[in-house]
């Protein structure tokens, strides 16, 4: 039992090249990648869930891998993160906790040497919910020009009896950033916050 | 009529790897691609909507270009197409037409090399975040009947009351389990574009 049983995926890329002020050039890119799985947990209460961490891992990092891909290869390009979790009907917001190891860890595999905690949002729903994924530089959770969140779903799941599983990786600030705070070029990069 | 000025474009791939417990061999991929643009009619009773025609030759051969590259096949791969348009709030629904009917399927067939298949199509006013149903069919034999499908997209902050959110969909395949008997891809004659 609990071995990933995945009915779709989802590659979700925006490109934003302006917001009412000037065009960038070079569009902000955030992509998200979505797995859809069978919630080995659903239906009913399971005191020990935590193995399922470990079978999670390499789907994080084939997710992983394809948003580098998807935004151009080089992992050097991605700038901010973020992941999320929509827990079908019939399981528990904790079946969406299990992702945070296993999806935080592949990115920083991914990535390198990212420092930052990778930002995260879950909550139980159903086919069509939305969930928007907060996003953070990935070296230094403090930096005001990449707050960001980007907003996914999938039109036909979870079913109740399933896990949305979300990564996001991102290429800059947000397009038109202009309210201070610390900027990426003064991360000092220590403590993953500043 | 002044360069085209896109303010995002996203795409969507959604990929089908097992359905009601059946694993899809291949995997059934459909790809979206849309832009956000100005409406440069939003607000007012405009007689000649040639500005938005114009428009569509653009749109057609970029979205079409986005959403194959974004499956990463070749475009004779391509075997069912949609297309559609959210008008925001401040514009009427023939904005809608202008920009799909009369120039976005010549480029899009272009840059699939070929398509004798109507282009299957659906617009909507709407708000910001609204989800459209883009029709699906096979691109040249509009009564395959495995390929008959809709895949529902949107964008979470577009379209504006000022813009217009322009898609087209492009597939590898047809519905995961096709079962429904009628015209397969395999007995397609390639005559008129219906069968």
């Amino acid at each position: 039992m609990a071995e990933i049983e995945l009915r779709k995926r989802l590659m979700v890329v925006e490109e934003i090249f302006h917001e009412g002020g000037p065009v960038a050039a070079d569009p902000l890119k955030r992509a998200a990648a979505i797995s859809v799985i069978a919630n080995p947990f659903a239906g009913r209460y399971v005191e020990e869930i935590s193995f399922f961490m470990k079978t999670l891992e390499p789907l994080g990092l084939e997710m992983a891998q394809a948003l580098v891909r998807t935004l151009g290869g080089d992992a050097k390009a991605v700038q901010g993160y973020g992941k999320g979790a929509i827990v079908g009907a019939a399981g528990e917001l904790e079946h969406g906790a299990l992702w945070h190891v296993p999806g935080g860890y592949a990115m920083r595999g991914a990535l390198g040497d990212a420092k930052a905690i990778v930002p995260s949002a879950k909550k139980v729903g159903g086919p069509g919910t939305r969930l928007d994924v907060p996003i953070t530089h990935i070296n230094a959770s403090y930096v005001r020009s990449h707050f960001d969140a980007m907003e996914v779903g999938v039109p036909d799941g979870p079913r109740a009896d399933e896990l949305a599983l979300v990564l996001v990786m991102t290429t800059g600030p947000r397009i038109h950033a202009r309210v201070g705070g610390l900027a990426a070029a003064d991360i000092r990069g220590l403590d993953g916050l500043r | 009529m002044s360069p085209l000025v896109i303010r995002k474009l996203v795409t969507v791939v959604d990929e089908v790897l097992i359905e009601m417990g059946q694993q899809v061999s291949p995997p059934t991929r459909r790809a979206a691609a849309m832009a956000v643009i100005a409406n440069p009619f939003a607000g007012r009773f405009e007689v000649d909507l040639n500005d938005l025609i114009e428009r569509g030759t653009e749109l057609g051969r970029l979205l079409t270009e986005k959403a194959v590259g974004a499956l990463g096949i070749a475009p004779e791969m391509v075997e069912s197409y949609g297309k559609a348009a959210i008008v925001g709030e401040a514009g009427e629904i023939e904005h809608a037409a202008a920009i799909l009917h009369p120039k976005l399927g010549s480029p899009m067939r272009a840059a699939l090399g070929g398509g004798a298949a109507l282009v299957p199509s659906a617009k909507k006013r709407g708000r910001v975040g609204s989800v459209i149903d883009v029709p699906l069919g096979h691109r040249n034999a509009a009564y395959v009947r495995s390929h008959f499908d809709a895949m529902e997209v949107g964008i979470a902050d577009a379209p504006r009351a000022r813009e217009i959110l322009v898609v087209v969909v492009v597939t590898d395949s047809g519905r995961p389990l096709p079962r429904v008997g009628g015209l397969t891809k395999d007995a397609i004659l390639g005559q008129d574009g219906l069968r």
